[in-house]
């Protein structure tokens, strides 16, 4: 193992201390059996620790909030507390509501300032200090590689949140790091033929893309897909992420000749160059002989709200939306809604589904080491988490499921009901080979 | 500094000053700090503010892109480890000289300028830093997922039972995280305070403490202050590589955001809340803001039920909620509110109000003798 | 030549915006010597301005309809807006104008915040370190800007320009071009011509009052002014005030082109402090100037043909210009000398 040696030095540091004579005061050393475990924090007691690691501060806050409130919920299900949720759809019945092989789960939070450092820095505190046995959450794919690294040194297992970079599970993937989101290749797979159909072939696109790997991930995924239908990329152009006012990248737009603008944006950026590009009437022009149009790959209901009335008619794509009908779904904003009064979003619908799959791997491999959990995730199939019959794939350690292609409604109902979904492209047409991203994943390490 | 400092005395300092760092994962158990990632931070922090405060509280230059250097510093180690393989020592004497490079060359058109010029030169070149290393240099920088080192790094001086192992830094075949991590950052945060305290009391302190008093006058006395500016500056510069370099020993990944401003800002911050041109003090400061930023920050409500569960129902609700505006994600609220208390009623920051406790216990004789924080220009 | 027109009207309006913020910030610095890190917090307040005026005036009457239900089974709210709901169409075009009409809501907002600002912590720090007063006033920001959050959450909330200045205007045609050709948003049109007016305003305050006047010799002359016997530290209170109310109007007018956030005010502050610096420190006119330039240089550098020659210029123009000014001419664009020359 590696980042956490702990089994030598607390005795050390024991001895240390009862020769300070201040043993006393350091009770968790004599609760702590790290150094008799089969793996890192392996609990002893009645209770298991898990440890959120979600964005309390910065862009993503209120995301992050979102999926606090998931896994909230999903441990009150979990412990059996509550109307069971997803638990109650979810098609591996091996949890019972008295938490993971008998003992309570508890859980520790902590804020990633959607930074690499910060991130790190918190969930090293929770493996510890807090003893987590797990990691999960993240709004943002670069602390998303950035914590699954860690766990790998660490010997835990991380869930991956919201992050939709190919990387996590690409050339970045980790045997330790499992996601349930999905990525750009999947929403260029599913977005394309919509966009197609919508829009037309031969058609002259403009890429404004965010400057960093999930940008960069984005547009070759949407230009990729959209190219054998004769969409011709006119610039592609790199816009600093935090840019705020995107004027100066949007007045080349204008007379560029292209006739459809692709934002690859997420978060305030999203927001912010929407907003502004519809404001400089690029929606009501002609170019071409064609309507002008623009696309949002990645849309997340949290930001249409903030996009406001600029949303409408926008096409993009999106994990999970609370409107679908399906019993699990149903199930999931229904428990959700009457403990908040709102719907889930997205991220907390994964960070949810992500909190009960590894509680149920646990269940069944019947211990938290995470090279039995993870072989219990492996291939895993499932259904009744929203997103239909889903697999875990063993390749690289990513679910493969249904994904939806929205687009901003005209006359919301109210004002959660922001996206109308356009289809479901079934998971057939999103799956590739799990060697076409590169990467490796690895060995698992259990931390000792 | 309230008496006159003495060789006896300064060693006093020093060996109590390294014993309490050494026994730091004892003593702050009690408080729920002593992990080894916190630990790590506290001794890593505190080498790069007293790095900052050589520049800042000796000379009064106030720069706000020293985390440009704490940036490089990493690139560097990270590199290092690439390249030459998992040893913490190359990487991080890589580091030092590459930091201390770039500080030359940025303290030598920045150092042309004083007072709040100076501050703005330096901020920009710091804010360039980040910028290009978050795009144009991906290249060398990995942009915002950040550098790590690779299975397929040359890697070339590590064995081959090594390049298969686990991607840590070791020495001796001791891994740098955790305990042995903090030993290893502890030592060099020893170090760089025997070495500030040297520096303090050396002839080139005494100069650069005119510097701050009064340039002018220096200058007729017919000395250019530039040299030791510059050259104090590059001290700093490479104090912040070595604190960049020792982040990574311990956790090997370097992001760009340690460049962008806040992060000096940061610094600042430390330094100036523990007590500009004190010793201890920017040590001090730079634990207290990472124990806030590690610890309030994951208090949730449920934590804070468990500690207020001694109040009666009624009550616990409403202070349950009003406290919760200070932890969890409002930690910033109570870091914004412990500066401005901080700057306000101590100006001397944290080492005044020790100092005046002191006295006070001795009986308030030299009050006056305090108020020494000169301006920054 | 459309596409250099169209750059150098995105940087007109980009440098009106930095030109507004950096005015309130160099009137500070000018008169009270104080290095207000606080001034995007001012900036982030105004917007908020507009934000409560449109939450108060879209409060909306909340009604139970049992007869539909929530996909999580409670009863669906029926929601109207109070004003549109008693005042008809009269409420639905104040609603329209919230925004311009909540600068009647920043000007008094903004002098009490203002004041009590200068009163309750700025005052004491005048005789302070720069360092000091940056330390105070960026933990007055950061408090500020915590209790936003908590109250209006971390997402940002989109403001609407009203309708009849909302899309784009066919600046082009009105020029003589073809139709189509040179299209801008209408709002920011009215953003540029706003920030004409306030800086021409507070110009004309400076110039032509008595008030003005004094406040000038101040900035040149402190100690002399006092020793006048003027009492010059009530009018350094006003002039604070006044700082205050440009910063909060040009975030009141900025919420249509971007959406306000918590972090509304830090994202400007770094920049506000170069436009300052390029200008001269303590420099109004070198402040408007350099807020102008600043503004013209990132949107030409922002263009495809400048990248390709020098990839990532844009990110870096702002600073690099600083760095150029700062060494060449240190005591910026117009700046008089000796001011923080040391």
């Amino acid at each position: 193992m590696t980042l956490i040696r702990k089994p030598l030095s607390r005795r050390s540091i024991l001895r240390a201390g009862a020769a300070g004579g201040v043993a006393l005061a350091t009770p968790t050393i004599f609760t702590s059996s790290a150094w008799s475990a089969g793996y890192l924090n392996e609990p002893t007691g009645s209770t298991v620790t898990l440890g959120f690691n979600v964005p309390q501060s910065g862009p993503y806050a209120d995301e992050g909030a979102d999926e606090l409130r998931a896994y909230q919920l999903a441990v009150e299900h979990i412990n059996g507390e509550g109307d069971g949720g997803m638990l109650n759809t979810f098609t591996s019945k091996a949890l019972k509501g008295n938490g993971v092989l008998g003992k309570k789960v508890e859980f520790v939070t902590g804020d990633t300032q959607t930074k690499s450092d910060a991130a790190r820095a918190s969930a090293k505190r929770m493996i510890e200090k807090d003893g987590a046995i797990m990691i999960t959450g993240g709004s943002s794919s670069g602390v998303a590689i950035a914590v699954q690294s860690l766990c790998q040194e660490a010997g835990v297992i991380f869930m991956a949140g919201l992050t939709h970079s190919n990387d996590t599970t690409g050339k970045d993937r980790r045997a330790n790091g499992f996601r349930h989101f999905f990525n750009t290749e999947m929403t260029g797979a599913a977005l394309a033929p919509v966009l197609k159909n919508a829009m037309g072939e031969g058609r002259k696109v403009y890429h404004l893309t965010a400057d960093y790997t999930w940008g960069w991930s984005q547009e070759g995924s949407i230009q990729k897909y959209t190219e054998p239908f004769g969409w011709d990329t006119v610039a592609a152009v790199r816009t600093p992420v935090g840019a705020g006012d995107f004027s100066q990248y949007l007045t080349p737009v204008l007379n560029s000749g292209a006739d459809v603008l692709v934002l690859n944006h997420y978060g305030k950026d999203m927001v912010n160059s929407l907003t502004q590009a519809v404001q400089f009437g690029l929606r009501d022009k002609q170019v071409n002989g064609k309507q002008f149009e623009i696309v949002v790959p990645l849309f997340s209901r949290l930001m249409a709200q903030g996009a406001g009335d600029a949303i409408k008619g926008i096409f993009g794509s999106t994990a999970w939306n609370w409107s679908l009908t399906d019993e699990g779904s149903q199930a999931f904003v229904k428990s959700f809604g009457q403990k908040y009064g709102f719907p889930p979003s997205q991220a907390a619908h994964t960070c949810y589904c992500q909190t009960l799959l590894y509680a149920d791997a646990a269940e069944r491999a019947g211990t938290f080491m995470p090279s039995a959990l993870g072989a219990a995730l492996e291939d895993f199939e499932f259904d009744g988490l929203g997103n239909g019959p889903t697999l875990y794939r063993a390749g690289d350690h990513q679910c493969f499921k249904d994904v939806l292609v929205v687009k901003g409604k005209e006359n919301p109902s109210s004002q959660f009901d922001l996206l109308e979904v356009v289809e479901v492209t079934p998971r057939a047409q999103v799956e590739y080979p799990a060697d076409m991203l590169g990467g490796e994943l690895g060995a698992y390490n259990n931390g000792v | 500094m309230t008496s006159n400092p003495t060789p006896t005395r300064d060693l006093a300092v020093f060996v109590i000053f390294a014993a309490a760092v050494l026994t730091m994962p004892i003593w702050l158990a009690p408080i729920g700090a002593a992990y080894p990632d916190l630990l790590q931070k506290f001794a890593i922090y505190g080498l790069f503010a007293t790095g900052f405060n050589l520049l800042f509280g000796l000379t009064g230059y106030l720069s706000f892109g020293h985390a440009a250097f704490l940036g490089v510093g990493s690139y560097t180690a990270v590199w290092g480890f690439k390249l030459l393989g998992m040893n913490p020592v190359p990487a991080a004497a890589m580091a030092i000289v590459t930091s201390g490079l770039f500080a030359w060359l940025i303290g030598y058109v920045s150092l042309r300028r004083s007072g709040i010029y100076f501050s703005i030169l330096t901020l920009a070149f710091a804010q360039m830093s980040y910028n290009l290393a978050y795009s144009v240099l991906t290249p060398i920088t990995n942009g915002e997922t950040g550098l790590r080192v690779l299975q397929s790094d040359p890697r070339i001086f590590d064995t081959a039972a090594q390049s298969g192992g686990p991607l840590v830094s070791t020495l001796f075949g001791i891994e740098m995280s955790g305990y042995p991590g903090f030993y290893f950052c502890a030592t060099f945060l020893i170090l760089g305070f025997l070495v500030a305290q040297r520096i303090f009391r050396s002839p080139f302190g005494t100069m650069l403490r005119a510097v701050k008093s009064n340039q002018n006058r220096m200058n007729y006395t017919g000395l250019n202050p530039r040299p030791y500016t510059l050259a104090v500056f590059v001290i700093s510069g490479m104090y912040a590589g070595l604190a960049g370099a020792l982040l990574c020993i311990t956790d090997p990944l370097a992001g760009a955001e340690r460049m962008q401003w806040t992060a000096s800002g940061e610094v600042v911050l430390m330094t100036i809340l523990g007590g500009v041109g004190t010793l201890l003090g920017p040590i001090l400061g730079a634990g207290i803001i990472k124990y806030f930023e590690n610890i309030f920050s994951a208090f949730n409500e449920h934590i804070l039920q468990d500690i207020f569960s001694f109040l009666p129902e009624a009550l616990q609700g409403p202070v349950v909620s009003i406290s919760g505006l200070f932890v969890g994600e409002g930690w910033h609220l109570t870091l914004g509110v412990l500066f401005m208390i901080i700057v306000i009623l101590l100006p001397g920051g944290i080492m005044e109000g020790v100092g005046r406790i002191t006295s006070m216990v001795k009986g308030g004789s030299r009050k006056k003798h305090q108020h020494q924080t000169a301006p920054a220009e | 030549m459309d596409v250099i027109l169209l750059q150098l009207l995105n940087g007109l309006d980009k440098g009106g915006a930095y030109a507004l913020i950096a005015l309130g910030l160099t009137l500070i610095f000018g008169t009270l010597g104080v290095v207000n890190f606080a001034h995007g917090a001012l900036f982030m307040l105004g917007a908020f301005c507009a934000v409560t005026f449109n939450k108060f005036l879209s409060l909306e009457k909340v009604v139970l309809d049992p007869t539909k239900t929530t996909a999580w089974g409670t009863p669906m709210e029926v929601r109207t807006p109070y004003v549109e709901a008693y005042l008809g169409d009269f409420g639905a075009w104040v609603l329209n104008y919230s925004v311009p009409m909540s600068i009647l809501l920043a000007i008094p907002v903004m002098l009490i915040i203002g004041f009590a600002m200068e009163r309750g912590l700025i005052k004491h720090f005048y005789n302070r370190p720069h360092a000091d007063q940056i330390l105070v006033t960026f933990g007055l920001a950061i408090v500020l800007q915590e209790i936003i959050k908590s109250i209006y959450g971390a997402n940002p909330i989109p403001q609407l320009a009203p309708s009849a200045v909302s899309g784009a205007a066919d600046v082009g045609a009105f020029l003589g071009f073809d139709p189509g050709v040179i299209v801008y948003p209408f709002w920011r049109m009215v953003y540029l011509g706003f920030a004409g007016l306030v800086i021409a305003a507070v110009f004309a305050f400076l110039q032509f009052t008595t008030f003005g006047m004094v406040v000038r010799a101040g900035m040149a002359d402190r100690e002399t002014v006092g020793l006048l016997g003027i009492n010059i530290e009530r009018r350094f209170t006003i002039v604070f005030a006044i700082a205050a109310v440009v910063a909060g109007v040009a975030g009141v007018m900025y919420t249509p082109i971007l959406p306000p956030d918590y972090h509304i005010g830090m994202d400007f502050l770094v920049l506000s402090f170069v436009v300052v610096v390029v200008g001269g420190m303590g420099s109004l006119p070198g402040a408007v100037a350099a807020g102008f330039l600043l503004g013209i240089l990132q949107s030409f550098a922002s263009m495809n043909e400048v990248k390709a020659i020098l990839p990532g210029i844009d990110q870096i123009i702002i600073y690099l210009v600083a760095v150029v000014i700062l060494l060449v001419r240190p005591r910026g664009l117009l700046g008089r000398k000796g001011v923080m020359e040391s």
